[in-house]
C-alpha cells in the first residue's frame, strides 16, 4: 500500500468537515474523489498534503507517519495540484524546473534541467519550453502544472478538480497524462473530479463523499444509480454507451 | 536513471539563462562606467584621468579631498541604497502577491523617516552645526537606525495584518499605503514644530531624500546590512519562485508561507530603514527597478534579484547625477528625480490592471 488513511477526522474550529475518513491507495491505482460542491473532497486533499492538519487519525505514505515530516519531505513524496494557481512571468522550463525546489539545496543541477527535460518529452511539450506562461492556452497551462508536480518525482499525486475549465479535447489528454503516468511511474494518483463520466472513464477507485464521510469506497461496482442519487440528490441512470460507461440524469 | 553528460543538457534553455547573466553583467559594467562619469561630474572640474590616479592613490591635496571626501562617498551611497531599495521593492513584489508594493507606496519608507525623525530630534541622537542645507550630522547613526526600522516595521506589520488576515486586494493595500505614510507624515510635522529652525529646513530636504548625507560611516553600515540581505533573499530565490504560482501551490512544494513571509518583509524593513535613516525618503527606485526587470529578464527570482539590485543602483546612481548637474552648481533633491520617473510608471501599472507582465 502507498496511502493509508485512518479515522481521518477535521474541522474548522468547530465546524466538522471530515469525519472517520478511511481508505487505501495502491501503487499505480488511480483513485478519484468524488461528492457534491461542499462535500469536503479539496478538504480531504489538503489533510493529505498536509496544507491542513487533521485533528485525529493517521496518514501513512509507504508506512512513513505524514505527521511526523516536515513541509520539505512532504514535498519530496507528494506532489500537489493546486485548484488555483497562478501564472508569472516565468517560461516553461522555468514554472517545470519549480517542482524539482523540494529536491534542490542552493541551484539547479545537470541532473535536475535534465528531469526537466524528460518530463516535458513524455508530456510532447518541448517546443512550449521557452514560452511565457502567460501566453499559453488553459489547456496548456494545466500540463505546466501537472509536468511540474511530476518533475517533483513524487510518490502520491494528488489533483483537485485538474480537468475543470477544460475543454473536452484537453479533459482527455490531461486525464491520459495522469493514468500513464500513475502506471509508468508506479505512483499512486489521488484526483478530486466533478465529471462522473470522466472518473469512470479513466478512475480505477472511487469515493463517494456526503457530508465530510464516506459514503461508499470501491470499484466500478459502487457507481450505482442508487448511491449516486443518494449522494448527488439526482436521480441518474448507470448505461453502457459502446462499451463505456455513462451516467445520464433523468 | 540513465548516465547524464553534459551533451544532453537542454541547450537552448542554457542559452537563454546565459543571456540573462549577460544582461546583469552589462548592466553592473554601466554601473561602474557611469560611476566614473560620475565622480568626474560637478563644479570642480577633474578629468578621468585625474580620477583614476587619485583613486589609486597617486593625487596632490585638494583632489585627494574632492574625490575620497565628497564624490567617491556620494557614488557609493546612491548605488548601495538603490541597490537595497530595489531588492526590497522586488522580494515585497513577490511575498505579498502584489506588483504595486514597494518600501515607498506601501509606506514602509514614511514609517522609517519618522523613526528616525524621532531619534535625531526628540532623541537627541542628531546635533546641529552650521545653518547649510546638511546641517544636521548624525552622531549616533545606530540609534537612528534601530528607530528608523522600529517606524518601517510597525508600517510593515499593520500592511501584513492587511495581506494575511483581511487578505484584502492589491489596490487596497496600496490605499492603506497612502493612509499610512500621510499618517507618518504628519507626525513627523508634528515633530518639527519642537526641533529648531535649522533642523526644520533639513528635515523637509530630508523628506525628498539627499545621496550627498552619507559618511563613509553610515555608507559601510548600509553596505553591511544590505549586503546580508541580498545574500539572505538570494538564499530563498527558490521560494520566491514558488510563491509567484500561487500560496497552495507553494504549499505544495514545500514552502512554510507564513515564515517566508514574515522574515522576507523584516529583512525588507530592515534594509529599506538603513537607506531612509541616511539619506532620507527616496520614492518609486524600489518599484521601478524590479518592474523594468522583470520585464526584460522574466520572473525567475534567481535572476531577477540580483538584476533588480543591479539596475535600482544604476538607476538611483544616474538620477543623483542628473540631480547634481542638470541645474549645476544648484543641487536638486534626488527623491524628485526618482518619483517624476516613478510615478508615470506607477499610474501605468495601475490603468493597465497590473498584470503581472
Amino acid at each position: 500500500m502507498m496511502l493509508v488513511v485512518d479515522k481521518v477526522e477535521f474541522s474548522y474550529s468547530s465546524r466538522p468537515v471530515l469525519r472517520d475518513i478511511r481508505f487505501e491507495v495502491k501503487r499505480g491505482e488511480l483513485f478519484s474523489i468524488l461528492g457534491n460542491n461542499g462535500a469536503g473532497k479539496s478538504t480531504l486533499l489538503k489533510c493529505l498534503n498536509k496544507i491542513l492538519k487533521p485533528q485525529t487519525g493517521t496518514i501513512l505514505i509507504e508506512k512513513e507517519d505524514l505527521s511526523m515530516l516536515n513541509r520539505r519531505e512532504v514535498a519530496r513524496r507528494l506532489g500537489y495540484v493546486a485548484q488555483r494557481y497562478e501564472s508569472g512571468r516565468f517560461t516553461v522550463f522555468d514554472a517545470v524546473l519549480l517542482g524539482r525546489k523540494p529536491h534542490i539545496k542552493w541551484g539547479a543541477t545537470p541532473r535536475d534541467l535534465k528531469i526537466v527535460q524528460d518530463v516535458l518529452q513524455v508530456l510532447g511539450m518541448e517546443e512550449l519550453s521557452l514560452r511565457y506562461l502567460d501566453e499559453l492556452s488553459g489547456g496548456e497551462l494545466q500540463k505546466v502544472v501537472i509536468a511540474r508536480a511530476l518533475a517533483q518525482e513524487p510518490r502520491v499525486l494528488l489533483l483537485d478538480e485538474p480537468t475543470s475549465n477544460l475543454d473536452l479535447r484537453n479533459q482527455f489528454e490531461v486525464l491520459k497524462i495522469v493514468k500513464k503516468a500513475a502506471k509508468e511511474r508506479n505512483i499512486a494518483v489521488v484526483v478530486v473530479m466533478h465529471d462522473l463520466n470522466l472518473a469512470m472513464r479513466f478512475a480505477d477507485k472511487f469515493l463517494l463523499l456526503k457530508n465530510g464521510t464516506i459514503f461508499a469506497c470501491g470499484g466500478m461496482e459502487i457507481m450505482t444509480p442508487e448511491n449516486i442519487a443518494s449522494v448527488y440528490g439526482v436521480q441518474v441512470a448507470v448505461e453502457r454507451l459502446a462499451g463505456i460507461p455513462v451516467v445520464v440524469p433523468l | 536513471m540513465r548516465h547524464l553528460a553534459m551533451e544532453n543538457m537542454p541547450e537552448s534553455y542554457l542559452r537563454y539563462t546565459q543571456r540573462k547573466v549577460f544582461i546583469i553583467c552589462l548592466l553592473f559594467l554601466l554601473t561602474i562606467l557611469l560611476g566614473v562619469y560620475a565622480i568626474n561630474a560637478g563644479s570642480a572640474k577633474l578629468s578621468p584621468a585625474q580620477v583614476l590616479l587619485t583613486l589609486l592613490g597617486k593625487a596632490e591635496g585638494h583632489l585627494n579631498i574632492i574625490i575620497w571626501n565628497i564624490r567617491l562617498p556620494r557614488v557609493l551611497a546612491a548605488i548601495t541604497a538603490g541597490a537595497g531599495l530595489s531588492v526590497a521593492g522586488c522580494v515585497m513584489q513577490s511575498i505579498l502577491r502584489n506588483p504595486l508594493a514597494s518600501p515607498f507606496t506601501l509606506g514602509v519608507s514614511q514609517g522609517a523617516a519618522f523613526g528616525a525623525a524621532v531619534a535625531i530630534i526628540a532623541l537627541g541622537a542628531g546635533s546641529t552645526h552650521s545653518a547649510s542645507a546638511d546641517a544636521v550630522i548624525i552622531n549616533n547613526p545606530y540609534l537612528v537606525t534601530i528607530s528608523a526600522f522600529v517606524g518601517a516595521m510597525v508600517t510593515t506589520m499593520v500592511v501584513l495584518f492587511l495581506a494575511q488576515i483581511k487578505g484584502v486586494t492589491p489596490e487596497a493595500m496600496v490605499l492603506a499605503g497612502v493612509a499610512l505614510s500621510s499618517l507618518f507624515s504628519a507626525a513627523t510635522i508634528i515633530l518639527q514644530y519642537f526641533a529648531s529652525d535649522v533642523q526644520v529646513a533639513s528635515i523637509v530636504f530630508w523628506t525628498f531624500g539627499d545621496i550627498g548625507r552619507a559618511s563613509w560611516r553610515d555608507l559601510e553600515i548600509m553596505a553591511v546590512v544590505t549586503g546580508a540581505a541580498l545574500i539572505y533573499f538570494m538564499a530563498n530565490q527558490w521560494n520566491y519562485n514558488a510563491l509567484d504560482s500561487g500560496e497552495e501551490t507553494a504549499k505544495g512544494l514545500g514552502v512554510d508561507v507564513e515564515k517566508i513571509r514574515m522574515a522576507g518583509m523584516f529583512v525588507a524593513s530592515l534594509v529599506t530603514s538603513v537607506a531612509v535613516s541616511f539619506l532620507g525618503i527616496i520614492g518609486f527606485i524600489g518599484l521601478v527597478s524590479p518592474h523594468m526587470m522583470r520585464r526584460i529578464l522574466g520572473g525567475d527570482h534567481r535572476f531577477l534579484i540580483p538584476a533588480s539590485s543591479v539596475m535600482g543602483g544604476l538607476l538611483l546612481l544616474a538620477s543623483d547625477t542628473l540631480a547634481r548637474t542638470i541645474i549645476s552648481p544648484v543641487v536638486l533633491p534626488v527623491g524628485a528625480i526618482t518619483s517624476f520617473m516613478g510615478a508615470p510608471l506607477f499610474l501605468y501599472l495601475l490603468s493597465r490592471g497590473y498584470s503581472k507582465r
